[in-house]
Parts: C-alpha cells; structure tokens; sequence
C-alpha cells in the first residue's frame, strides 16, 4: 500500500511533465476518434502508430498508447447511443437503452451520463490498478474453464431481460444468434464448422457486424420499407444537460457497474462483455418501479448508465494481468506488450521491478487521460447530439453509409459487406414481425465462449459433468445464477401472494 | 484497397518515413507491402515489424504499408494475399510452420504451395511447462504420467492441430501411446493459456520458449523440456536428450505472391540477406530471443515441402487431416 502511494508519486512527477501532457493529450484525442468511426479499434491504431517507438522514448509513447486505448472507450458510446451503431463489442448493451433515449429526445443525458460513468469508471479501475492489482490477478488465476462456463450460464440469465413480449420469438431471436456463433474453425479440433468454404467465414462472424446490422441497418431499411410521403419529421433534441433527476438515478449504476466491470477485466478470459450484460440485468431489476416502464420503451438512462461504467471499468481492469503478469489477454494488451518489446523490455511479472518508473508513470498517466477525456467529451456531448437534428431520411442515408464504411474497416473484406446487408435484411423482417433483435446479439456473443470453456473443462474433468458442481466457486456461481433468474419472480409471488 | 484503414496506415507511414529519413545506406525499395495473416501482436506480426525497424533504419526500404488480416491461424490471410497480390513484385506475407498446420487441418483449397517462398528468418524450440505448485518434478516425471494416464494429464496450448498439439501427440507416440489419447486442452491467444498454467488448471503447457520464458524466470512456472535440436537453456534438457526422439520448432519466414517474375524475386532474396548481414538484425535476434534460421533459394524450398510433409502425417495420425 505505502509502495504503491510511493509509486504513484514518483508516476505523476514523471508524467506530468509538458511533453508527458501532449502525448496523453494526444492520445485521447486520437483514441476518442477512433472509438467513434466503427472497425478502426485501439489495438489496431496502437499497431499503425508502432513505428514511434523507433524515436520516441518509452515513456512518451506509452502515455500514447493508454491515451488511445481509453479515449477509444469514451468514444465508443457515442456511435451506439446517437446512431444505434456499436463501434465494438463492449458498447453494444450501451445502445439497447442509449439509442431508444436519443430517439426520445434524451440525447444529451444518455452521453452525458455515459461519459461521467466512463470517467468514475476508469478512475475506480485505474485505483484498482494501483493497489489491488496484483492481489486481483492471483484470484483471478484460480479461475478455471469451469467456472468460466458457470460465469457465462450466469450471463445467459440476462436474456430473459430482452426477450421482449413474447418468450418463443425471443428464444427463436437467440437460437439464431447462437447459430450464428457456431460458425467458424472451432478452437478444440481445428476443423471449420458451417463456413460454406467461403475462406473469410473460417474465423467467424463479427459480433460487431451482427450488432450493427440489426439494429442500424435493419432499422434502416425497415423505416425506408414503412416510409410514408408526410412531411419528414425532425426529431427533438431536448435537453443537453442532465437533470437533478438524472444524476440520482445515474449514481448507483455508475458505481455498481464499475465495481462489477473491473473484475471481469482482470480475469484472463473475461472480457468487457459479460459486465455489461450483468449490468444491465442488475439495472434492469433494481430499478424504481416508476422507472421501470422505460426500459425498452423511452429508454432508461439506468441502462445506459450501468453497462458503460462497467465497459471501462472492465478495459481499466484488462491492463492488470498486462502489467503484473505480462499475459497478453485482449488485443490492445497484446499489442502493447509487443511495443514494451521494442525497447527490449520483456513484459513478465518483473516488470514492476525492474521497470517501475515506467510502469508507474503509466499508471499515473491513466488517470491524468481519464480527467482529460472527460473535460474533452463533456463539451462535445451539445454538439454530438445536434446529429439528430438531421431530417429523418437523410440521418438514416447516414447512418447506411457510416455502418457500411465501419464494417468495411474490420477487416477490408467484401464478404463482411454481403454480411451486413443479408443480416440487415434479416433484421428488418425480425423488426417487422416483432422478434427482439438483442437475444441474437448475446447469444452470439456468450454461445461460443461458453462451449470453449464448457469443452476445456470436460477435457480437463475427463469428461466428467460434476465438475461444474463439485468446484465451489463454480457451484456458487450457478446458484447465483438460479437465484437471478427464479428470485425476482419468488420475490413478486411472495409480495403479491 | 482503399478506405481509411489504408489512408491512415499510409499517414502513419508518412509520419514514420519523416522521422526515420536522416538514415543513409542505399535504397532497394521504395515502399514494400507487408502482409500479416495474424492480428497485430502476435509472432507473425513481431516479424514483419522487426524487419521494418532494421530496414528503415539501414534506409533500405523507404515506406512499409502493414495489412493484418488475421484468423485461423492464417487460412483467412492467405487466399486473400494470394488473390490481391499476384504477380506484385512489391509485396511480402510473413508466415510460418502454424500455417502449414493450419491450411492442412482447415483443409484450404490455397496452401502453402501457391507462395513464393523468399527466406526462413527465425526459429524458436517449444517448452514443456508444468505449474509451480506441481508435483511433477521433472520431464521424466511427465512421461510418466502421460504413460500411466493420458486422458488424466491436461496439456493447455495452441489452437487445435498447432505446434503445440503437434510437439504433444509426437511426445505421445514416442512414449508407444496414440496421439489421439492425448488430454489436449486448446486456449485462444497466449494469456489465457498462460492464466490456465499460471493457476493450475491443466497439469502442463507446451508453447513456444519467448511465450513462457519470463514466467519461467519469475519462477511461476517450471520448464521440464525444451523441444529444440539443442539446449535453449544449459540448465533445461532437449525432449531428445531425456529419451523421447522429438525434435519440433516453429519457424518462420516470409514469402512473396505467386507469379512474380524471377528477377523481382531474386530482389526480394537480396533484401532479406541484405537486412539479415546487418548488426542491427543480430541485435534483435539477441532482444527478441529468436534463433537465427536464415535459409534461401532451393534448399528453404526444400525444406518446406518437407516440412508439409512430416506435418501432414503427424495430423493424420491425430486425425485432424
């Protein structure tokens, strides 16, 4: 503890130097860009800007590189909340209730709310960094496959909240998802399962994809489909600030969320998906009873509030197994230890020693790029929102055009183009017959990770099923698991009844 | 090839042209497209982007446009490098022995058959890792548990049919056991393995030396073998000297498109053997902890169709190919 306050100090003489302030600065600038144009991510911008570490010293270039990396975090709530259009995996619960409060002329506060929640998130995450790192990481090793799989049933739980209306469409919704999720190589044998020998389908479909051409392009063509010649009309844009009620109600899923997001970052199979699911499912049930008409509906900003926290909270979080461990376990990771590298330093669980200015001076500079984003987004949140005023039919030509763009950024493939509009297509007649486009969405994202896990921990088990409730942890989980999806109706029946 | 990808890579090389015009040596190229069927991190791309540090440097190239196309241990990459770049005199992919494994399990309509090969670059042996904690004290102390129970011996790695799948199942025939009774637990990506071995959830881990080697140092992990024809480490004994005749490294290299002429190929080999004559290529071998496995012309061939060869009988025994 008194190591880590030394440490810091030494970490902000260090980084709050004038040189040390522009990369950061840069960086976030840089890193929001990008978080908002779909397809361009940080590890794929940290990659182009590699050649820097040829001339700029270790330190500078790694201010960069976190500033990219959690600018790129701020600013991938803004595609999915204004435009309904995820720009990565993390921020696709975010547009669920994000996207219905632009279209209700809550704008402003959905991105206002995101934003304040990225910044309480990130600093709650990087003070996990400072201090619990390290004590984190070791509990987070004793977790193996099989409780990775109990943590994943736990997820599935959060379906039942998005199944819409009617359970057998939403099933339906989340049993293509899951199909959807099959395609591919499968990791456990190598052998490409339903890719129709196209080349490009072997490493799977892109959740991203998915996301954006259900609920943008989908949405698109569905409302060209339905166009009627009336006046085209311009919607609100509302207030820009958030109200006294919004902050209260913004407050608990701020914090709730970065206390659930930050832990799934530092597990080394985590993610930043799996929190914000969970998020939303808390927000979901824990939300006042007058509030809870808007969710799916006007959209409530509990919903955007909760899972955007827990998105960065998880991002913070990802960085520890990097730093104490050297365990590359997402591509920005990977992609930085490789820039650590360059400068001939080998990332492993001495790097604290033996490098810990450097790692220091990172540290401190995260939470400088933390107060920086949020004093360069907040501003931004009047102009973003004025987007909307934009006359309906060509918002949505924009919107065609920006996704189509986006998706062509993943990967420079045409194949991923025919992709989008078949699934957009698919979208549009689910929306017209009702069936909840979320379901397909997380099953395409849980599907494939819990068979990976489900599969590595009967190897292990030698295929032995009691694994899964024979380990404790494991066995909690699933219990938990239980609870959430039987406890609030037990909880109903036992206050109606 | 167009959109911002390609706009901002050209920017970036822009940028990275400026800082690194004052070097002085002659140029061979003006621009050279490197082509990377991984995503940015990995050992593919730690290749591709250690030749453009050293070449720039020397002045020996003048701009490099990277492309990460990655997935399916480069089955998605490669038809698409195949395709875009035939017959381009300007180009190069960077790959090695994961693919010859994986264009034969994915069972890919293009192989490794439709490159021109320019230069093997580096090698790196495997390691055989227990967890600290573990009782298994030694590479004896493996073969032993794998003889007496195969299934009940977890052995985390690669992508299924990998390298590692591959030095396990030739560990398993040496020991007179099949391949396929092997307890192979396959990890996207080298953290969660490493968080696998790392928190003892398998009994072992098999990868490449670099991927291990810190956590070996720090003491979290206990290296029993490497797979190497010699010592990496004086103090870690070669599977071959421990009595299981295996002997499996993982190389790479970089190839040019099919249809190149020979002269633009011959210019190719040149720069390769240029980049690898300069001090500044040992330096990064030494940093990088890649053994040097520079091979041109007729005999890295010859050595490919080898190496397609043995691969493809190993996976069959598997059965994976």
């Amino acid at each position: 503890m008194m190591d880590s306050i030394a440490g810091l100090q030494l970490g902000f003489a260090n980084a709050l130097t004038l040189g040390n302030l522009g990369w950061a600065l840069l960086g976030c600038f840089l890193g929001t860009a990008i978080g908002v144009l779909p397809g361009i991510g940080p590890a794929l911008t940290i990659a182009l800007l590699l050649p820097i570490t040829f001339k700029v010293e270790a330190t500078g270039a790694f201010i960069l590189f976190c500033g990219v990396f959690y600018g790129a975090m701020y600013g991938g709530s803004t595609t999915s909340i204004l435009l309904n259009t995820p720009g990565e995996s993390g921020s696709i619960i975010t547009a669920l209730e994000g996207a219905k409060m632009a279209r209700n002329g809550r704008a402003g506060p959905a991105l206002a709310t995101a934003a304040i929640g990225s910044f309480i998130a990130g600093t709650i995450g990087t003070l996990g960094i400072s201090f619990l790192g390290p004590v984190v990481v070791d509990l987070a090793l004793r977790l193996g496959p099989a409780e990775y799989f109990s943590l994943m049933v736990l997820c599935f739980v959060t379906v039942s909240a998005v199944l819409g209306g009617s359970a057998l469409r939403g099933l339906t919704s989340l049993f293509f998802g899951l199909l959807l999720g099959l395609v591919g190589i499968d990791l456990q044998t190598g052998q490409p399962r339903m890719t129709l020998g196209v080349p490009e389908l072997l490493d799977g479909v892109n959740v991203v994809l998915v996301a954006v051409a259900l609920f943008a392009v989908g949405e698109t063509l569905y409302m060209a489909w339905r166009h009627t010649n009336e006046a085209p009309q311009v919607r609100q844009v509302g207030s820009i600030m958030m109200s006294r009620e919004d902050w209260r109600r913004s407050i608990g899923p701020w914090f709730r969320g970065s206390l659930l997001g930050f832990p799934f970052g530092v597990m080394p199979a985590g993610g930043t998906e799996m929190p914000t699911m969970l998020s939303y499912y808390a927000e979901r049930k824990l939300v006042k009873p007058e509030h809870a008409k808007e969710f799916g509906t006007t959209g409530a900003i509990e919903g955007v509030a909760g899972p955007e926290a827990a998105n960065n909270a998880a991002a913070a979080g990802i960085l520890v197994p990097m730093l104490t461990l050297g365990l590359p376990t997402s591509a920005t990771a990977a992609i930085m230890l490789s820039a650590f590298q360059s400068y001939g330093i080998n990332p492993g669980p001495l790097l604290f020693e033996q490098q810990g200015v450097l790692v220091w001076t990172l540290i401190a500079s995260l939470y400088i790029a933390n107060i920086m984003l949020v004093v360069l987004n907040l501003p931004l949140v009047g102009l973003w929102a004025r987007i909307l005023k934009v006359p309906q039919p060509q918002l949505y030509a924009g919107i065609l055009v920006f996704a189509t763009i986006g998706t062509y950024g993943i990967s420079n493939s045409v194949t991923d183009l025919v992709l989008l509009y078949v699934i957009g297509i698919i979208g549009m007649f689910m929306r017209r017959f009702d069936f909840p486009t979320a379901p397909v969405v997380i099953g395409m994202i849980l599907g494939p990770m819990a068979e990976q896990a489900m599969r590595q921990a009967l190897t292990i088990s030698e295929g032995d099923w009691t694994t899964f409730a024979t380990r404790p942890v494991s066995l909690v989980i699933l219990l938990l698991a239980a609870t959430a999806l039987v406890g609030p109706r037990l909880y109903r029946a036992i206050r109606s009844g | 090839m167009s959109g911002r990808r390609h706009l901002l890579a050209a920017t970036a090389g822009l940028l990275a042209a400026a800082i690194a015009g004052d070097a002085g040596a002659q140029q061979r190229l003006a621009s050279l497209y490197m082509f990377i069927p991984a995503g940015p991190g990995g050992g593919w791309d730690g290749l591709g982007r250690a030749i453009e540090q050293v070449a720039r440097q020397a002045g020996l190239v003048g701009s490099f446009q990277f492309e990460n196309v990655g997935g399916a241990g480069g089955s998605v990459g490669l038809p698409r490098f195949v395709g875009q770049r035939r017959g381009r005199p300007d180009a190069l992919m960077v790959t090695g022995s994961i693919m010859v494994g994986a264009t034969l399990t994915n069972k890919t309509p293009v192989g490794m058959k439709d490159l021109t090969p320019v230069a093997r670059m580096t090698e790196e042996a495997g390691v055989v890792v227990v967890p600290a904690s573990s009782e298994i004290k030694d590479i004896k102390g493996l073969f032993d548990a794998l003889k007496a129970n195969p299934g009940g011996t977890s052995v985390a790695g690669g992508s299924a049919g990998g390298t590692d799948h591959i030095t396990l199942g030739l560990i398993l025939k040496a020991l007179g056991r099949s391949a396929k009774e092997g307890s192979y637990v396959a990890f996207a990506g080298g953290g969660p393995a490493q968080a696998a071995i790392l928190g003892a959830q398998v009994k072992a881990g098999i990868s490449g030396y670099s991927e291990f080697a810190e956590q070996i140092k720090s003491g979290r992990m206990r290296a029993l073998a490497t797979t190497g024809g010699q010592r990496l480490d004086p103090s870690i004994p070669t599977l071959k000297e421990s009595g299981v005749d295996v002997v499996m490294t993982n190389w790479r290299g970089v190839f040019a498109p099919p249809g190149i002429r020979p002269d633009a190929r011959d210019k190719l080999v040149a720069l390769m053997t240029e980049i690898h004559a300069l001090p500044a290529w040992t330096e990064m071998l030494k940093t990088r902890e890649w053994a040097d496995a520079f091979l041109t012309g007729e005999a890295f061939s010859a050595f490919l169709a080898q190496d397609v060869t043995q691969t493809e009988a190993v996976l069959k025994e598997i059965g994976l190919a």
